[in-house]
């Protein structure tokens, strides 16, 4: 995506809901640093990723730099520092969806979305993702959209699965 | 089920888990209630050593002795903390994610009464960020404690006072690593931290700290209500070690699922007898007998008890206890590329062996997978095995990642030999 630096330097004020959610999630811990984590996903959530511009604000609400939260940011997959599509699907890759189904799951959502891991739909509706063992390898395989666990899924459900996710 | 036999699981329901209410008329908060009322915190941590209960998070090391670390009187540290890892990530472990979303007020009271024991002014739940159900489920249960008086100032009316908190990550198998998850709680990159000084002494913000697994914090209200023989009475003399374990089976078999049985059953009783044995058609090739971080073990081992030494002496750890089971449809080379590309991906990037050897090695099995390899491939692997190995890395991320890769070379070298390219006769013009 292309963001002019008008976007990049315009100021971000955290919205006032954000605000409050993150002091209330600075209150669990005995250095407000700990809240960085829960910050990030608190703006994530209003965006669906955290701009470049939110760095700076959450990092003066938190005591710490923008260059921290940034390390922060970057570390963690949940966190996403790109725009996303409307639904992420995050795909099981580990080895027990792996002996069940993960390669054949796999092609069907790549053929079906026409992306790869990595990128988003060209309408904006999926990103598709992978992700680490889901904890329900007796029921593989597993995947998320958003934050629903979807279980058992066949390349035959794809298509109405996605459905359910307009 | 009865709370004798089963007792992480028989009050265990998914589709409508226990209420404060339920919980309380089931035996729960009775070892909250018999602990404050009538036990000293250092009566706590000597009746987790004598019940002998281990981690259950895939190391095994002894509970008591862990907490009996953590430094306890008047002068010690005011704060001190209690931190449950939940970030249940192991390929092929399933187990804490059930706990969690089926009994949610055990896992709240084993952190009051463990948290008791080691006198912590705080606990949180690390709680890996994709288990949305659980995080509901287990905040319910703590306002609920919390409003019961078994949370917050002055529980039950005793001096000590404790908060529990819901931490929700963001990702990343690596903050399952004991220091690198106080990095990750702190706010942090998840990288590991150097061992000494150890947790206990210095660990969250500094002060002493305790780590504990859902499934190992579980066990302890149970051992103080039923007692230690009791707890080492569950194994039936089938092992040294005590109480009931969480095992699973997952890969191509009739019915995958999660029993709680006595320590030290044989794998062949779990995959043939619960899991219902292979799935039609296909044949056991081999098994990892608790996660991706353990190494093979084969058909022949199946009559082995599942239990830390005798998995050990095979040649393998009990790691996390859930066998993930591989069948002869599938080629080796296949399973431990997928198995190093995840750990490549999940390294943390902090120590330069792992960092590095760990994508070389998915790029030297993925060549040996599509009959691409070179003479002297099996040789780089295995060199790599070593640099790899226990003393080398920063943290145990890379030794375990190499014991599903040694044991496969070592079980299954054939394959590995069958994937190298037969040299190409150049025709003379």
């Amino acid at each position: 995506m292309i963001m002019s630096t008008a976007t990049c330097l315009a100021p971000y004020l955290l919205h006032v809901d954000d605000l409050a959610a993150i002091e209330e999630e600075m209150r669990h811990y005995d250095d407000p640093r700990a809240a960085s984590i829960g910050a990030l996903k608190i703006v994530q959530k209003r965006h669906g990723w955290v701009p470049d511009a939110a760095l700076p604000a959450i990092g003066r609400q938190l005591g710490i730099s923008a260059a921290d939260v940034e390390g922060v940011a970057t570390f963690y997959n949940l966190i996403f520092r790109r725009p996303v599509g409307r639904h992420v699907i995050k795909v099981c890759d580990s080895v027990a969806c792996f002996l069940t189904g993960y390669e054949e799951l796999n092609a069907a959502l790549c053929a079906q979305l026409g992306v790869g891991f990595g990128q988003s739909t060209a309408d904006g509706r999926f990103t598709l993702l992978p992700i680490c063992c889901l904890g329900a390898c007796d029921r593989g395989p597993v995947l998320m959209i958003n934050d629903d666990t979807h279980f058992n899924v066949a390349p035959q459900d794809v298509a109405g699965l996605l459905e359910r996710y307009p | 089920m009865t709370a004798d036999s089963h007792p992480l699981t028989y009050r265990l329901d998914v589709a409508a888990p226990l209420d404060l209410r339920g919980y309380e008329a089931a035996e729960g908060y009775a070892a909250v209630r018999k602990a404050l009322r009538e036990l000293e915190p250092a009566d706590v941590t000597a009746a987790v050593k004598a019940a002998n209960l281990r981690g259950r998070g895939g190391a095994g090391f002894p509970t008591g002795v862990k907490w009996g670390l953590v430094p306890m009187g008047a002068d010690a540290p005011r704060q001190k903390y209690l931190l449950c890892n939940a970030d249940e990530m192991e390929p092929g472990t399933f187990k804490d994610r059930l706990l969690m979303e089926g009994a949610p007020h055990q896992l709240v009271e084993a952190m009051i009464v463990s948290g008791y024991a080691i006198q912590a002014s705080r606990g949180y739940i690390f709680l890996r960020g994709e288990y949305v159900l659980a995080k509901e489920r287990l905040e319910r249960a703590i306002a609920e404690a919390r409003a019961a008086g078994y949370l917050g100032a002055n529980v039950l009316g005793s001096p000590w006072s404790f908060e529990l908190f819901v931490h929700s990550g963001a990702g990343r198998y690596i903050p399952g690593e004991e220091t690198a998850l106080i990095n990750s709680l702190e706010g942090r990159r998840a990288n590991p931290r150097a061992k000494p000084p150890f947790p206990q002494i210095a660990g969250l913000w500094g002060k002493p700290t305790v780590v504990n697994n859902v499934e190992t914090l579980c066990n302890v209200p149970h051992i103080l209500l039923r007692g230690g023989e009791w707890f080492q009475g569950l194994s039936q003399g089938r092992s040294k070690d005590a109480g009931t374990k969480l095992y699973g089976v997952s890969g191509r078999v009739k019915r995958p699922g999660l029993w709680e049985l006595p320590f030290g059953v044989s794998a062949r009783e779990i995959l043939e007898a619960h899991a219902g044995g292979m799935g039609e058609g296909l044949k056991l090739k081999c098994w990892l007998p608790g996660g991706a971080s353990t190494d093979f073990l084969m058909p022949e081992h199946l009559d082995l008890a599942m239990d830390f030494d005798t998995i050990a002496k095979a040649g393998s750890r009990l790691g996390t206890g859930l066998l993930t089971v591989v069948d002869d449809s599938r080629s080796i080379l296949a399973v431990v590329r997928n198995l190093e590309e995840f750990f490549a991906r999940e390294s943390c990037g902090w120590c330069t062996p792992c960092r590095d050897g760990l994508p070389w090695s998915v790029r030297l099995l993925t060549a040996l997978e599509h009959g691409e390899g070179r003479p002297g491939d099996i040789e780089t692997l295995e060199q790599l095995c070593r640099f790899l190995g226990p003393g080398r890395t920063f943290c145990a991320h890379a030794p375990g990642a190499v014991e599903p890769l040694q044991s496969a070379i070592r079980y299954f070298r054939h394959e590995f030999e069958a994937g190298i390219a037969q040299p190409v006769t150049q025709a003379v013009a």
